[in-house]
């Protein structure tokens, strides 16, 4: 499961269910604080489950995407 | 002079502006979002009204509850303070016909320099020098690549529209031109709403300098000297100081000459910044103007003495400037640093409750705070949660202050940028003044990586 590194706003959404990424690829970008923050998979796999949607506020260590 | 100021703004500057509204009797009304509740500026205001949910397109750049509380309040004046709504021309017209007084110039100059293809056709009749480049827009990534081929690369790939290093690429040969146009035009339009691109000789390694301008609306304008901003992180300022350590006394009369002349040809009122790039041989060009207050304005209130709020007050209440040009002296050396709640290194946003803050308090500092010890810095805004500013009889006096109160200075809770702060000012090419754009890249990130 990738986790927010910090509370923010979810800019953008990169991947869907099914999506096959690699290690380090981006998957969401974030908003906080007027800075955009590009979340990276750590590594390879399939997005079984997007949790949030564009315009979600997250809090630190919220579930955004799930990979296996 | 108003009776009662709208301040459309939060944190540190609202509460910048409210200090000096009190001083000269003038009421204040702050606006805050429901996640500002608690915030100083509401407490410091005389009155203050909740203007919507914490997204600022919901609060702060809510412009109709922003004006429903000017006219409940019975306010005549609305103050933008920087960021947010100081350089919306659609608000500042909104303003001017509700009857009210933006505190700041014309919804008319403002729009004109928010475009940067139309302030370089401006500047440039005005006779003020000019980055070699093209006045019109870039219908495509090829007629950009036969501009640029002419003028040479490498070159700047600027979106008009653009502001904070958004849309604006250095390109160093055709192929990464054609490659680079079309994302930055995309991201112009998805941030600004406007992807007309141009292009510009690149010049390396430049110094930021920028003039501050004061202008009434009797026809005076007068320059309040320089500030030297290079040092910059993401394109944006961390440290600036006044004067520029790196120009001549003569490049400085020139500048100031050229910010007046700048100013004056688009009948600007109310304080002002004309910003230029300065390269190694102290030629200089016009960058862009910021009709607007700047983050940075206490170096120049610390150096020449006046309070550019109490002149914005009124200048915009109609007073005519009693200052002039040859009356101005530039007493000493000012510093300031900007506090960001942010990862040092990566320069990522750190939100959270700040649970201790020490503010050093030893004469030679300023402090411009927007918290408190307690306070809860949310991420739906700006990172910036206060400035540090020391004065000095001569700039290694100011430095030396600098490097004490920074020593001193303590927030716990959220990470700053405080330790980057100390290593930069404790540089020995800081401290020899040579800051130009690229100093980050250049001293502190190469260091860092070392440790």
């Amino acid at each position: 499961m990738i986790k927010a590194e910090m509370a923010g706003t979810v800019w953008k959404v990169l991947v869907k269910e099914g999506d096959t990424v690699e290690e380090g690829q981006e998957v969401m970008i974030l908003e906080s604080m007027k800075m955009e923050i590009p979340v990276e998979a750590e590594e390879a796999g399939v997005v079984k489950r997007v949790v949030v949607n564009e315009g979600d506020f997250i809090d630190v260590d919220a579930d955004l995407v799930e990979i296996e | 002079m108003f009776q009662k100021v709208l301040i459309a703004n939060r944190g540190e500057i609202a509460r910048r502006i409210i200090r000096t509204c009190k001083r000269l009797g003038i009421q204040t009304v702050a606006i805050y979002s429901e996640a500002d509740e608690k915030s100083l500026h509401v407490c410091e205001a005389d009155e203050s009204y909740c203007v919507g949910e914490p997204p600022v397109n919901q609060s702060y750049l809510n412009v109709d509850a922003i004006l429903a509380a000017t006219k409940e309040s019975g306010a005549e004046a609305i103050h933008p303070g920087y960021g947010l709504l100081s350089e919306n021309a659609g608000f500042a017209k909104r303003v001017e016909q509700e009857g009210l007084v933006f505190i700041g110039p014309t919804s008319e100059v403002i729009e004109a320099m928010g475009s940067k293809l139309e302030a370089r056709k401006r500047m440039a009749s005005a006779g003020v020098p000019i980055i070699e480049g093209v006045n019109e827009a870039m219908a495509s990534a090829t007629e950009a690549a036969e501009v640029a081929a002419k003028i040479g690369y490498p070159v700047m790939l600027k979106a008009s529209a653009g502001g904070g290093g958004i849309g604006m690429q250095v390109v160093h040969d055709e192929a990464e031109l054609l490659k680079a146009f079309e994302g930055n035009q995309k991201r112009a339009e998805s941030f600004f709403g406007d992807g007309t691109m141009f292009v510009e000789k690149f010049i390396a390694e430049p110094h930021h300098i920028e003039v501050q301008v004061l202008a009434d609306q009797h026809g005076h304008t007068i320059p309040v000297f320089e500030r030297e901003c290079s040092v910059q992180r993401r394109n944006q300022k961390v440290v600036e100081e006044a004067t520029s350590p790196f120009i001549s006394a003569e490049t400085r009369e020139k500048m100031l000459d050229a910010a007046v002349a700048a100013a004056s040809s688009i009948g600007y009122t109310n304080a002002g910044t004309i910003e230029f790039l300065v390269d190694a041989n102290e030629q200089f060009y016009f960058l862009e103007m910021n009709t607007r207050l700047q983050v940075e304005h206490p170096v120049t209130e610390e150096i020449s003495g006046l309070d550019l709020v109490e002149w914005q007050l009124k200048i915009a209440s109609g007073e005519e400037l009693t200052i002039e040009r040859s009356q101005l002296r530039i007493h000493g050396h000012a510093i300031e640093v900007r506090i960001y709640a942010e990862d040092p290194v990566r320069f990522f946003p750190s939100p959270g409750t700040i649970t201790k803050l020490v503010l050093p308090q030893e004469s030679g500092i300023r402090h411009e705070a927007g918290v408190e010890e307690g306070s809860v810095v949310t991420p739906f805004y700006d990172p910036m949660i206060a400035k540090l500013i020391t004065t000095g009889t001569t700039r290694d006096e100011a430095v030396t202050r600098m490097q004490q109160a920074l020593a001193d200075y303590v927030v716990e809770g959220i990470k700053t940028n405080i330790p980057m702060l100390r290593d930069v000012v404790a540089h020995p090419e800081f401290q020899a003044g040579r800051t130009t754009t690229k100093f980050v890249e250049q001293y502190y990130l190469p260091e860092v990586a070392k440790k």
